[in-house]
């Protein structure tokens, strides 16, 4: 195709020739400046226009039907699974306090990330209906299987943390069963956290494999992403419940998931090109910019404001609704990136143009 | 494991069938479509798809607005003025009337100041099909057509199809509990039901005009090209064909078209691709991701030791 005949496609096609779109790139293109210019952003300031054709602007990918229920569940999953993982390595170090903290944790976070993942469904009383197969070329298979798994070790953990104080209390019915569960915690809680790790990071598996832009061109960099997030809220979760003195591995794993998710979000969006853009707008674009202060606060919060419990509880929310504004803030852009055709189109144009594209 | 990407002999036989029928396919010819629409009522009437809004859109006569999981069929209208014929310097006899086809002696590039595009627009079949790959029950399934179709007593409605098809064809149904197959995914199925009784399906049997045709992919794909070679030698030069070269990010897709301009401008992705091409490097990076978290965690218990 000619030079020529490209600029009459542009302009003949009344099926939308989206000129105002211009002005978001160059917002986006002076935000990177300021943010400083990696290696791959350059290229992104290569791209000469946002020029498209779109049919009446109409999005060419569908954006998922989920709502809310998903990205609760990104945040809810991670914590339970970095929650398992704490409340093992406790239980292994001798720190019972952070050890129930963990373990509590997870059986709550899991719990509600099971309803919230059957009330999303459009048929939920066939929810079921997941363990027909397993595929391992569907994420959301795979995940079902991992949760299969995971879950009821980690509701059983859990569940023996909270029975062990009344276990004597019990009817006497109880009591044998009770025991047997709360003797057995131990390598049931380690059980939870070998899967947890799974569990953590599969759900940027399940979102990068799809058609939306933003989630899609994330992929080298989200699993990083989601596992430094779920690390941040669990360790989050440990500095506000458990006491001081035993909450040092819950510092120490906030601030690792904490740098890890910041530094590898920028990472992943240096390599994005104009898909990174939903990052930045709308809805999604202040959850992210809350998601990188609260992360940082608390981060930080945790490490240097030493054995103050206030200053651990305040650290510690901070970093839980840091996580939370991540997976949202993750989950709203991709949804934008899918109702905006240019998101799908200009990068499909520009691989074609690279000459990377197999079939154009 | 089935193939993720690349091109594909027979798609019903790597999902497992054994000695299947050749596979089936529409061609959509958008150069003869006259925007009829007797295709989307052939299609809503046959499979019982449900009304799924009657609004006006704005957009040429287009009320029916993309593919969905209450529209299989969507005809796309596009109006569009083309550069304007260099005026006549001298005049023109305009001749006797004859038997021609209006225009038929006219320089294509000068008959009018605008066209028409007008295309029906439907489920790809796609040799690699992403809502088939990431659907977590099975309801979705190749056919021994190697077709696509979802299952609607298995479907429970998770609705991770509808993200990762790279047409945005396939969509949850929406409307009040207690319809049919609300909540559950749904999209054109290639009339199976049509196809098991040896017919053809009813947008194809009800174009008037064979802009719609249906028959063995391979077939289809000799017509294909030789009506790509007679539209450019008549001097359509921007005509394309879209979908049937089995190199492509889909490994070519069961329903193919011949395009009068750029996909985009239909509302086509110009270069789909099957998520799942890149799922296995993707697994790896979470496994990676996954084994970081353990390693960390063990790091922070230790820390605190030294």
């Amino acid at each position: 195709m000619t030079e020529h005949d490209a600029q009459l496609t542009a302009e003949d096609s009344t099926g939308e020739h989206v000129r105002r779109r211009r002005s978001g790139a160059e917002i986006s293109r002076a935000a990177s400046g300021r943010r400083g210019r990696g290696r791959r952003r350059d290229e992104h300031q290569m791209v000469p226009d946002a020029t498209f054709t779109s049919y009446y602007g109409r999005p060419v990918v569908k954006a998922s039907p989920w709502e809310a229920d998903i990205p609760a569940y990104l945040f809810l999953g991670g914590l339970a699974a970095g929650s398992s993982i704490l409340g093992a390595g406790a239980g292994a170090t001798g720190r019972p306090a952070l050890r129930r903290v963990g373990r509590i944790g997870a059986l709550a976070g899991i719990s509600v990330s099971f309803a919230a993942l059957v009330h999303d469904l459009g048929k939920p009383s066939r929810f079921v209906n997941m363990l027909r197969v397993a595929k391992v070329t569907s994420p959301m298979s795979v995940g079902t299987w991992i949760l299969t798994v995971y879950g009821p070790l980690a509701g059983a953990a859990g569940a023996a943390e909270l029975l062990a104080p009344v276990v004597d209390s019990l009817p006497r019915p109880l009591r044998t069963p009770a025991r047997l569960l709360v003797a057995a915690a131990g390598p049931v809680g380690i059980g939870a956290a070998a899967v947890a790790p799974a569990v953590a990071s599969y759900t940027a598996v399940l979102l990068a494999n799809t058609a939306t832009p933003t989630w899609s061109a994330a992929r080298h960099e989200l699993p990083y992403v989601f596992v430094g997030s779920a690390a941040a809220a669990a360790g989050g979760l440990g500095m506000m419940f458990a006491p001081p003195e035993q909450a040092g591995p819950a510092r120490r794993l906030a601030a690792g998931g904490a740098l890890v998710e910041l530094a590898m979000e920028q990472r992943m969006q240096a390599g994005m090109g104009i898909t990174a853009e939903p990052l930045h707008q709308g809805s999604a674009g202040r959850l992210m910019r809350a998601s990188k202060i609260l992360t940082a606060a608390g981060a930080l919060g945790g490490l240097f404001a030493g054995r103050s419990r206030a200053a651990g509880v305040a650290s510690g929310a901070a970093l839980l609704a840091g996580s939370a504004c991540t997976r949202f803030g993750i989950f709203h852009a991709g949804q934008a990136s899918a109702r905006d055709p240019r998101y799908t189109v200009v990068p499909q144009r520009e691989r074609i143009e690279r000459g990377e594209s197999a079939g154009a | 494991m089935p193939s993720l990407s690349g091109p594909l002999e027979d798609p019903a036989a790597d999902a497992g069938w054994e000695s299947p029928p050749p596979r089936k396919g529409f061609f959509t010819d958008t150069s003869v479509c006259i925007g009829c629409k007797a295709c989307e009522v052939a299609c809503k009437e046959w499979n019982g798809v449900p009304e799924d809004g009657l609004n006006m859109l704005g957009s040429s006569y287009d009320n029916t607005g993309a593919l969905g999981a209450s529209t299989w069929r969507h005809v796309a209208f596009i109006e569009q003025p083309r550069k304007a014929a260099p005026p006549a310097s001298a005049p023109v006899a305009l001749g006797m009337p004859t038997f021609q086809r209006p225009g038929a002696a006219m320089d294509p590039d000068s008959r009018t100041d605008f066209r028409w595009l007008m295309s029906s627009d439907v489920c790809k079949h796609c040799t690699h099909a992403a809502c088939l790959d990431v659907c977590p029950t099975g309801s979705l399934f190749r056919t021994e057509f190697g077709t696509v179709v979802v299952q609607d007593d298995i479907c429970n409605g998770c609705g991770y199809c509808v993200p990762a098809c790279p047409y945005g064809v396939i969509d949850r149904r929406i409307g009040e509990q207690g319809q049919k197959n609300v909540g559950i995914a749904q999209k054109c199925t290639l009339c199976y039901d049509r196809l098991g009784a040896g017919m053809t399906p009813a947008c194809a049997q009800a174009c008037p005009t064979e802009s719609i045709q249906f028959g063995d992919l391979d077939e289809l794909r000799e017509r294909a090209a030789i009506r790509l070679a007679s539209l450019q030698s008549q001097g359509l030069t921007e005509a394309r064909l879209y979908g049937e070269n089995p190199d492509d990010g889909v490994g070519g897709a069961g329903a193919m078209f011949l395009l009068l301009d750029e996909p985009e401008v239909y509302g086509l992705p110009p270069d789909p691709v099957v998520v799942t091409k890149d799922l296995p490097q993707l697994w790896k990076t979470a496994a990676l991701a996954a084994g970081g978290l353990l390693a960390g965690a063990v790091a922070a218990f230790l820390g605190g030791r030294t």
